[in-house]
């Protein structure tokens, strides 16, 4: 579904992915794990069109959408989730959500997808008339997930969404990734959390300063002892 | 006499609002003072006078046309000054704005000439100059309620988009936070191009009203509203609209008042008076949010 060849992104001279390949199938949740500027929201900004890969290339169901800008993107079925949840903090939690089906034309699908979105997340049902600002960090990061599927996205891209937030609400917001995932949304899942990525994902990739050092089967990763030593806290 | 100057300082904060809301608008979605703003209001003068004298069209319909030739001019200022210095440092962006002013102030005179021209009073209808309410012993004249009036019906228009409309959500979006409007599928670039067009818009019909009001027009005419405007955006605090409108009639009414009742000499001074006690005191300014952080 999504292909992802030998791509190099650079911020000015930085070199920050450095020949970076990986490939999402339909229906999978495909997991980026990788310390703190490994590379990964970089890469996640690259497929959305934000930061343009400057060799290599990308494609979304056999499209090529290296240079697409990123309003095609969004309109071909690519929405992110961006690292620190990016709310609009002065909008209300409704408004937010029609941001997220701003491409959108059918009203009658965007009035489902919000019943279907307060269904997935009732404190923001609760909310809808509050200023996004207000909400609390789990909130906010429900939030966001929400008005990205309102955009309906066949491919959905979650930077850390574990960020910052409590093991109690982490939990949750995994078990809505998977509800996501089974109702027929392709996820790649960017995280620092190894260990809770690696649970609910099919297939992981370790990224180690802008390149790929491993790939596999999650089940697989989870056993590697390099892997449990470097990113699970394992011995 | 304090009537009288209360309501000459409405209807000129009525006209400042009308132009200090571009500014507002522009700085809120590319962090710019497009200090070009004042020069499109001048263009407005002009190019109503010109579509009166060689089109021969009523008012109501030069009007119109004003306001969406200044719209285009905003777009294509947009496009062809600011737009490539997008990823530029904000200066860079600062000075093209100063130095778009001078150059349309210039074009302005080449094509116009330098000398102030009256306006073509033989456009108007004829009881605009004649008094159509007293209060006390003030007068309220025909032309001072058209200007009330079209400017408060531009207002509620204006915030109408803003709040209930799909782009002007993406405005409000897009100034937020822009990465992730872009990621929202929002087209960044045409909503600030729409963001110019609508407060050029505005400013149009500020210039006409001031060409109007004061029966004269001249290339240099922007300068002066555009620095008061200014003044009023950062009283209202910048970037927000209801801001603007609150600090172009706050400083209306404070500098007929201060003409009325200290000199008339020190009309422009109380502005930059203003603006100074603001910068010092309450640099957020009225309506403005505080510039606080969080890292």
């Amino acid at each position: 579904m999504l292909k992802l060849e030998d791509i190099h992104t650079y911020y000015g001279n930085i070199h920050a992915i450095k020949g970076l390949s990986l490939e999402v199938n339909l229906g999978e949740i495909v997991t980026l794990i990788g310390s703190n500027g490994a590379g990964k929201s970089t890469t996640l900004m690259s497929i959305s069109g934000i930061t343009r890969p400057r060799t290599g290339k990308i494609f979304f169901q056999d499209k090529d959408i290296t240079t697409a800008l990123t309003d095609t993107i969004v309109k071909m079925g690519i929405t992110q989730v961006p690292e620190g949840r990016m709310i609009f903090p002065r909008l209300t939690v409704y408004e937010n959500l029609l941001m997220g089906a701003y491409l959108r034309k059918d009203r009658k699908g965007i009035k489902m997808d919000e019943e279907h979105c307060f269904e997935l997340f009732p404190i923001l049902k609760e909310r809808r008339k509050q200023a996004g600002g207000t909400l609390s960090g789990g909130e906010q990061q429900m939030l966001a997930i929400a008005r990205a599927l309102m955009a309906r996205p066949k491919l959905l891209l979650l930077d850390e969404p574990s960020l910052g937030l409590a093991p109690i609400v982490v939990e949750n917001i995994f078990e809505v990734i998977t509800r996501i995932n089974s109702s027929g949304t392709t996820i790649l899942l960017v995280e620092q959390n190894a260990q809770m990525a690696l649970q609910i994902a099919h297939k992981g990739y370790v990224l180690e300063t802008g390149k790929i050092i491993m790939e596999g089967p999650a089940g697989e990763l989870m056993e590697n002892p390099k892997i449990q030593s470097a990113y699970l806290g394992i011995d | 006499m304090f009537e009288q100057q209360l309501i000459n300082g409405l209807t000129l904060g009525m006209i400042y609002a009308l132009i200090a809301v571009g500014y507002t608008m522009v700085y809120g979605v590319i962090q710019l003072i497009n200090f070009a703003h004042g020069e499109i209001f001048m263009l407005a003068a002009f190019l109503a006078v010109t579509f009166i004298t060689v089109f021969g069209l009523p008012i109501y319909i030069v009007i119109i046309m004003t306001m969406g030739c200044c719209a285009l001019i905003g777009v294509l200022l947009d496009i062809f000054a600011y737009r490539p210095l997008r990823q530029s440092p904000r200066l860079a962006a600062l000075i093209t704005a100063i130095g778009m002013s001078i150059f349309l102030q210039n074009l302005a005179m080449i094509i116009w000439g330098s000398r102030p021209k009256p306006f073509v009073q033989s456009a108007l209808p004829p009881f605009l100059r004649t008094t159509a309410l007293t209060v006390g012993d003030a007068s309220i004249s025909w032309l001072q309620l058209f200007i009330f009036g079209i400017a408060s019906l531009l207002m509620i228009i204006l915030f109408l988009i803003i709040n209930k409309t799909r782009v002007g959500t993406a405005m409000r979006a897009l100034s937020q936070n822009r990465t992730s409007a872009a990621l929202m599928g929002i087209n960044v670039n045409r909503v600030i191009s729409f963001t110019f067009a609508l407060g050029s818009s505005m400013g149009a019909v500020a210039g006409i009203m001031v060409a109007i009001y004061y029966n004269t027009l001249y290339p240099t005419m922007g300068y002066v509203a555009g620095v008061k405007a200014f003044a009023a955006a950062v009283l209202g605090g910048i970037g927000s609209v209801p801001g603007a409108m609150i600090g172009g009639i706050v400083l209306g009414i404070a500098e007929a008042l201060g003409a009325g009742y200290i000199s008339s000499l020190y009309r422009d001074g109380i502005a930059y008076a203003v603006m100074i006690a603001v910068i010092i005191f309450r640099p957020s300014g009225i309506l403005g949010k505080s510039t606080l952080e969080k890292v």
